[in-house]
This record gives structure tokens, C-alpha cells and sequence, in this order.
């Protein structure tokens, strides 16, 4: 069950987006999820995607994995197409990729018991032996922090959010994947909880030198567990950059406001009248030229006129913006 | 302490009878809110912060039993008759609760639900009624107030219908108004409009409030004082400054450490705390908190300590190893 490994085009990015578009109908107009999003993940990094309930990031993030094909554009992993694969070979290739949602209840079915949860991935994947597979449940769930001989016999029900989060991380830890997209992890969760379950992450990542897409509408979240942070408004990246850097110096107005609006857990830092700006557009109609111009204090005749494209403000950061904070 | 505050909440304790025993959601609360102030009220899920809102509003599920006393206004809400109960919330006792979508009628227009609230408190009719309910809206931010009054509840977002759920808890300008958890389900921008929103309209209307909420950043730039919940308890309680830098609490001290800091480097493992909250149906001894707690001692266990005052009686901690001052900053 050895899977081949193939040489990489661009060594370092184990995942590269190339103009991803995800369109799909509701009713009969179409809503444009993802609008050109490219990207690229090097390998033992994680890529904080950050954004507001409905800019596309969710969508991305399945896109990716191929669990909503995209409408146009590429996804390569590891030097393979992809979005070119079908069947057996993209089965096999989703050994190698797993994903985290985001209510950990649901996504663990209440009639089954946590050790043959944790083991189906490796029925799916063809690991025959009883025995080897219970080994390999029992490695990961003590990995995760879990008792095996008292977890394996019981139900979902039977844990809170926090344990069922942890089994969720077992169950996509369990065949020894190289990426996983975390979908907002740790949103469903309590502060006391959701700190155990950051940790346990990172741990994870260094254990089993993972790469991660970590997908969060919280910036501090974010920040905490990412090399680089991408931001996303209605389907479009606008800015991307290592996580210091972005949040020190802001390029992108929205990356700004997103940042002012966070609040603080200090009392000496009194919370700053935010500007009225309203509510993004629909991603039915979004706008014509920067997406974000509806709501931007910058905005002018270009931005309705031209598109922003990606361009470099400092190393490593990209800002999509005709008007940019620095 | 009653004699000058608009709520004071003494000794409240609800009990809830579950399939697995009896639930003590809220366990001897004291909190009292003065006319025109704000009481943040802090803790995690299943902490009783909603329960203890639905004792003041006298909205608890039938079974819940209900002991202690709610003073409003100089008036003892628990002996109030259910029709003047009515009366008094939607006026001067107002509610806003997380999702919106749960609080508005979806099958009616927002015109008639703010007419009906106005017309069901205020004697107007239905001219001034309308006028009123397009002021109120245009007051909470909604553009276009007029066209407004014939949508129904689905055709906003959810940032306008909270909006809109705020407008008809200020329609009658009440006293308090309880906000529990008003911007959990909306995003962070739309968020900071709302708690900005609330601020406004609180200070325009010399309206007390309390705000409910599992975020102590929501609290921290914009309540007076915040009682943190902990197991159906107030554990500690302070003004907002003393609360964020001479917590005596662990507790306290441990959520504040818990939460993931913008100004903190990528990758710094966060201070989580260990373990989960108590079961609530199996109430602990002693202290709720010392199984997750790394000060607790042997009488942690077999005890459970008093709210005590701190330096000063407005700062109350229950914990026999607080936490050291440290020194005073602002000195």
C-alpha cells in the first residue's frame, strides 16, 4: 500500500492553487464562491486562511481536497494534477489529505462506536489485518491525547466537544496523511477547551510533519498557529503574507479593518467607534473591480473600474489593492 | 446596596430536573446593576449565564425551580402576577438574544412586529406607531427604514436582523436591556458595529445593561464591572479594569491566559487548561474549580469558598488561594 512518491515540480510547495474558480448554481443565478484564488502551501507549512462567513473560504478549502470540483483552474499536490483525477487514483491520493470540520459532534456518526470510527479510514484504505489496524487506532488516539481502552467501546454522545474534536484529529491522523485542511477546528469550542485543542495541533503537526490549511474567521486564532496568513473577501484573496508581518503592517484595507475590529481582552484598550461600513455585497453580484471597494474608506474611480491583481509590498506579502496601506 | 441599583439579583438559585438528576444551573448568584451602568457577565457553556438571564426575565423552561429574590425597579419580580410580568419586559426590561432568527416572528413583516411591540406598551396609533418604528430602525443603522417595515425576517442578514431585533428591544426605552451573547453568530466586522450600536443607544438612553458572553474581549472595553461564571457560580466579580489586572481568581486568570493573542508570536503554545467544566448534575464539594485548577490544595476539595471582598467590597472572589496582586501598575 506504499504509495509512489512523485517528484515535485516546484520543490518546497507540496500544494499549489493556479486560478481556482468555484461557480455553482442557486436557483438561476450563480453564486461565485471562488474567483481566481491561487496559492501555494510549502511543505511543514501551515497557511492561515482568514475571512468573514461567506467569502468562499470553506469552499476553497474543498476545492482543494476535490470534495466540490472546481468549475476552473488547478490544484496540484505534491507535482500531481489534481483536479485531472478520478476514481481509484484520487482515492488513493485522499490517503494523503484529510480534513478537519468544524463541529466535531456532527461529524462523527452517532451510532458508531470511537475505535471503528477511527478505524475506517483504514478499511477504506485497504489495511486488511485486525490486529495491525487496532494497533494503529490505539497509537493514534493515545497520540491525541485519549485513552484507547477507554475510549475505543463508547459513543460520540458520550464526549464532549472538545474529546470529540480529538477524535476527529485521530481519525484524520490515523493513515499518516502529509496534509490536512482544518475548517474552522476550534470554532464550536469553549476558550478553555479550544487552547487544549490549538496545542494539541501544533503538537501534531511537529509529530507528524504535517502541512495545514487552516481555515478561521479569527484573526488571534489564526495568528497563533500560522506561518503565513492568506485573507479572503467574496471569493478573491486580498492579501497574503507571513503572519507578523501582516498584522504588524497591514497592506490591505480590509486586512486592517478586520484587524481593528477584533476585541481586545484589555480594558485600557478602549474599542475604536468603527466606521459604518455595512455589509459585504452578495457573491451572487459581487462587484465590478475590487470586490471589497463597496465598504473600503480608499476607494475610488479605479477600484470599480480594474481589478487588483496580487502584487508584492514587502517579502513575502501580496496585496490585491490600487490603494494600498503601504 | 438595593436602594440604589435599577437590578439586584440575591441569592438566585435554579434547579432543573434532567433525566439524569437534578441540574443545578445557577448556585446562590448576588449581582446587583445600577440605572445606566453595564454588567458584563462572563463564563464558558453551561457556566448558568443564560439560565441566570432567564431567572431575572422570569423566562425559565416550566420545570425549573427558582429560589432567591430579583428585585427591578423596586419591584420583586418573583411575586408579580403573570400579566404584569408582560407588561414590565418589552418596557422597561428588554431582551436581546443571539440569534435573531429565533427571536423574530418569521412570518411576520418587521413593520408589524415593531408597531405591535410600540402598540402593545405605548398608547400610539398606528400613524405614530409607523413613524416611531422608521425612526427606531433608521437609530440601529438600517438604511432604507421604510421599505424596510414590509420585508420579512429572511430577506435580511443576519448583522440587519439582529439590528432590527435591537430596535424592538429599545422601542419602549426600557430600563435595562440584557443582551445574551448579541453577536456570537455574526462576523467580526459586523460585530463591532453591533457592540458599537449598543454602546450608542445605551448612552443616548442612560439605559443600564448587562452583556452576556463567553468573550472576555467583548467585555473588557465596554462594561463597567463583569462578573465571571463558573459552574452555575459567580466565581469572581470586579470592576472591568481591577478584573483584567488584579484578578485573584485562577480561574479568571486562566481563561484570560487561554485565548490565543494577536500581539503573541505565531506558534506560542497556548496556557490551556487542563480538563473540562464539572458535570453539573453531579455538583463538586468543594470548589467547582479545583480539579482544573493548579493552585488547588486538599481543602480546594473539601470545601467550597465564599465570595470574599478583595481591597476593595465592589471586588469579590471566591478562592482560598488567590492569586497575588501583583504590583499596582498604575501607582
Amino acid at each position: 500500500m506504499m504509495l509512489q512518491s512523485v517528484p515535485s515540480i516546484s520543490p518546497g510547495a507540496l500544494l499549489k492553487v493556479d486560478d481556482l474558480v468555484v461557480e455553482y448554481p442557486v436557483g438561476s443565478k450563480i453564486v461565485h464562491a471562488v474567483s481566481g484564488v491561487s496559492l501555494q502551501i510549502a511543505r511543514g507549512e501551515t497557511l492561515g486562511l482568514v475571512g468573514e462567513s461567506g467569502c468562499g473560504k470553506s469552499t476553497l478549502g474543498r476545492a482543494v481536497l476535490q470534495l466540490r470540483r472546481p468549475t476552473a483552474g488547478r490544484v496540484s499536490f505534491d507535482g500531481q494534477d489534481l483536479t485531472a483525477m478520478h476514481g481509484e487514483a484520487l482515492r488513493r491520493m485522499r490517503q494523503r489529505v484529510q480534513l478537519i470540520f468544524q463541529d466535531p459532534i456532527a461529524s462523527l456518526n452517532p451510532r458508531r462506536r470511537i475505535g471503528d470510527i477511527v478505524a475506517e479510514p483504514l478499511v477504506i484504505a485497504g489495511v486488511k489485518d485486525p490486529e495491525k489496524r487496532k494497533q494503529l487506532v490505539y497509537e493514534v488516539l493515545a497520540a491525541v491525547g485519549l485513552d484507547p481502552n477507554l475510549v475505543v467501546g463508547r459513543l460520540p454522545h458520550e464526549f464532549s466537544g472538545g474529546q470529540c474534536q480529538r477524535i476527529c484529529i485521530a481519525r484524520a491522523l490515523v493513515l499518516n496523511p502529509e496534509f490536512i485542511v482544518c475548517d474552522e477546528p476550534v470554532s464550536a469550542l469553549d476558550v478553555s477547551i479550544r487552547a487544549q485543542i490549538l496545542n494539541l495541533l501544533e503538537e501534531m503537526k511537529g509529530r507528524f510533519g504535517l502541512t495545514l490549511l487552516f481555515i478561521a474567521h479569527d484573526l488571534a486564532v489564526v495568528k497563533a498557529v500560522s506561518d503565513r496568513v492568506a485573507v479572503m473577501y467574496l471569493g478573491r484573496l486580498c492579501e497574503v503574507g507571513p503572519s507578523e508581518q501582516l498584522f504588524a503592517h497591514p497592506a490591505h484595507p480590509y486586512t486592517a479593518l478586520l484587524i481593528e475590529a477584533i476585541p481586545v481582552p484589555d480594558p485600557d484598550v478602549r474599542p475604536t467607534e468603527t466606521v459604518p461600513i455595512g455589509e459585504p455585497p452578495s457573491p451572487i453580484a459581487p462587484p465590478s473591480g475590487c470586490r471589497f471597494r463597496t465598504r473600503c474608506p480608499r476607494a475610488d474611480q479605479r477600484c470599480s473600474d480594474e481589478m487588483p491583481e496580487l502584487r508584492a509590498v514587502a517579502p513575502g506579502q501580496l496585496v490585491a489593492c490600487h490603494h494600498p496601506l503601504i | 446596596m438595593t436602594g440604589n441599583s435599577l437590578l439586584s439579583v440575591e441569592d438566585v438559585t435554579v434547579n432543573l430536573p434532567t433525566p439524569r438528576g437534578n441540574l443545578r444551573a445557577v448556585d446562590h448568584v448576588d449581582l446587583t446593576v445600577g440605572a445606566g451602568r453595564t454588567l458584563g457577565v462572563v463564563g464558558e457553556s453551561g457556566c448558568g449565564k443564560t439560565m441566570l438571564s432567564r431567572a431575572i426575565l422570569q423566562l425559565l423552561p416550566k420545570k425549573a425551580k427558582l429560589s432567591g429574590r430579583v428585585m427591578f425597579d423596586g419591584q420583586d419580580l418573583l411575586k408579580l402576577s403573570p400579566e404584569k410580568l408582560r407588561q414590565l419586559r418589552g418596557r422597561s426590561l428588554a431582551v436581546v438574544f443571539q440569534d435573531p432568527m429565533t427571536s423574530l416572528n418569521p412570518v411576520l413583516t418587521i413593520g408589524t412586529q415593531l408597531i405591535e411591540t410600540l402598540q402593545e406598551h405605548l398608547e400610539l396609533d398606528d400613524a405614530a406607531a409607523t413613524r416611531r418604528s422608521v425612526e427606531l430602525l433608521a437609530a440601529v443603522g438600517i438604511p432604507a427604514p421604510e421599505q424596510r417595515l414590509a420585508q420579512y425576517p429572511h430577506q435580511l442578514s443576519g448583522g440587519m436582523r439582529q439590528r432590527v431585533a435591537i430596535a424592538i428591544a429599545l422601542s419602549c426605552e426600557p430600563k435595562l436591556l440584557i443582551a445574551d451573547e448579541p453577536t456570537t453568530a455574526l462576523d467580526v466586522t459586523i460585530q463591532a458595529q453591533i457592540l458599537d450600536l449598543l454602546a450608542r443607544e445605551q448612552r443616548r438612553r442612560h439605559m443600564a445593561m448587562i452583556i452576556i458572553t463567553h468573550d472576555l474581549g467583548v467585555v473588557a472595553g465596554r462594561t463597567d464591572e463583569v462578573a465571571v461564571m463558573y459552574a452555575g457560580r459567580v466565581v469572581e466579580r470586579a470592576p472591568t479594569p481591577d478584573l483584567f489586572k488584579k484578578m485573584r481568581m485562577p480561574y479568571t486568570e486562566a481563561l484570560l491566559a487561554a485565548l490565543p493573542r494577536l500581539d503573541a508570536a505565531p506558534h506560542t503554545p497556548l496556557p490551556a487548561i487542563s480538563g473540562r467544566p464539572p458535570d453539573p448534575t453531579r455538583p463538586l464539594r468543594g470548589c467547582s474549580f479545583s480539579p482544573r485548577c493548579r493552585y488547588a490544595l486538599a481543602r480546594c476539595q473539601a470545601e467550597k469558598p465564599a465570595l470574599e471582598a478583595a481591597e476593595t467590597s465592589a471586588h469579590t472572589f471566591a478562592c482560598f488561594h488567590p492569586i497575588e496582586t501583583r504590583a499596582d501598575a498604575n501607582a
